[in-house]
């Protein structure tokens, strides 16, 4: 069977490729720290040699639209191409190529299905930033196939936080039931409080650091009950108007498990919002 | 009232750079043609396969013609994509973060639970 050699969970940040590769005075002031950040991150992935990358994300209106929309979604496929031209104009990201791993995408529908998910698929997907900041964060080179996940965080009606978690913990089996001998990291990203569009957007931090800091403190000591005792989607809307894309970080929760604590925790304070970062090691720590 | 139809006006004029510098330099025009020509155009099936029945009201059709992006909040438009239209409109005539923090700014007087976005 597959093992599963790392579970990494992170924001997804769009303006960090642009902060990287920046130079001279068009380079930020917190550039230096961001990346030494990620590419310690990066390194927490690398250690678990990974063979393939089940990316858990979420459209932002690009290829899933209101006419036709998924809650739960796979992308089964050779090949994904990447970024879209207003992700390009607004935060400078190039066009991509990834391959897919079509054997994992297929176990993962069909077992998923029988595990009472009912998994939308897409045979043709262009991923998008919420899949492709992992990516140019954590492995740059883009060179192992990927499972694009796909959650609805964004379009309501939304499913329940307790379906994300519930999802996290059936991928998990699932990847570990994968007749293979592959190792595979399982990789979601999310937002801890953000506003968009909205009154509290682009401030000094976040716009709520307390709710900011309880999540941090539930997803690094796994603590899934505390989480969903004080989260639904009522209570989402408080911390900004962007938040249920956390529930991308209650799935990564349950695909860690109940009680399990994240071998990597480091945040970054920045504008607009908090950058936070975990790695968990289901298997123990590499080497 | 439709939000659907002007989240629909707002994705489709977003995602086509003609669109975006068309609405930009022509909000009225824009927003009449769009709906005659675009508002029951189903994305993704063939043209002669329209829906029948999608219309602005007078107040939305205001909204969008008067580049109101408060209005469009509080009419319950996805704020990511009311956003991200916007900023690629007029970003470029501001310094770094200052568009943005205007457009925040704007909207002060809105306070919580804000305009639902179901549509």
């Amino acid at each position: 069977m597959a093992e599963l050699a790392a579970v990494i969970a992170s924001t997804h940040h769009p303006f960090y490729y642009r902060a990287k590769t920046s130079t001279g005075a068009d380079r930020p002031p917190f550039a230096d720290e961001w990346v030494a950040k990620q590419e310690a991150f990066a390194e927490t992935l690398n250690r678990a040699e990974p063979d393939v990358l089940v990316m858990v994300g979420s459209d932002h209106f690009h290829q899933l639209w209101l006419d036709n929309m998924p809650q739960f979604l796979i992308g089964k496929a050779p090949f994904f191409d990447a970024n879209w031209y207003n992700e390009e104009r607004e935060f400078g990201l190039p066009k991509m190529t990834l391959r897919g791993e079509e054997d994992l995408a297929a176990h993962l529908l069909r077992d998923g299905l029988d595990r009472d998910f009912d998994l939308a698929f897409s045979n043709e997907l262009r991923i998008d930033h919420s899949i492709t900041c992992p990516i140019i964060a954590l492995r740059p080179e883009g060179d192992l196939p990927i499972v694009p996940v796909y959650t609805n965080i964004f379009a309501p009606p939304l499913p329940q936080p307790k379906r994300f978690v519930q999802l996290g913990k059936a991928l998990r089996e699932m990847v570990e039931s994968w007749e293979s001998d592959k190792r595979v990291a399982i990789i979601g990203t999310g937002h801890l409080s953000l506003e968009l569009g909205g009154p509290r957007q682009f401030g000094e931090h976040g716009p709520d650091p307390e709710f900011d800091r309880k999540a941090v403190e539930w997803i690094a000591s796994g603590d899934i009950e505390g989480c969903l005792a004080e989260v639904s989607l009522e209570s989402l809307h408080h911390p900004g108007n962007a938040t249920h894309g956390f529930m991308d970080f209650m799935l990564m929760m349950g695909v860690a498990g109940e009680g399990q604590k994240a071998a990597h925790v480091d945040t970054l304070d920045l504008f607009h919002t908090m950058e936070a970062y975990f790695t968990w090691y289901p298997n123990g720590a590499p080497a | 009232m439709s939000k659907y139809l002007l989240d629909k006006f707002l994705y489709t004029v977003d995602r086509d750079p003609d669109l975006v510098e068309r609405y930009r330099e022509d909000p009225v025009g824009t927003v009449e043609w769009w709906e005659a020509e675009m508002a029951n155009t189903i994305l993704n099936v063939v043209s002669a396969e329209k829906t029948t029945w999608l219309s602005f009201t007078e107040e939305e059709r205001t909204a969008l013609r008067e580049h109101d992006h408060v209005t469009l909040f509080q009419m319950g438009a996805h704020p990511f994509l009311t956003l991200t239209l916007f900023i690629a409109m007029f970003e470029r005539d501001h310094g770094p973060l200052e568009y943005q923090r205007a457009y925040g700014a704007a909207m002060q007087h809105v306070t919580m639970p804000y305009p639902d976005i179901s549509t």
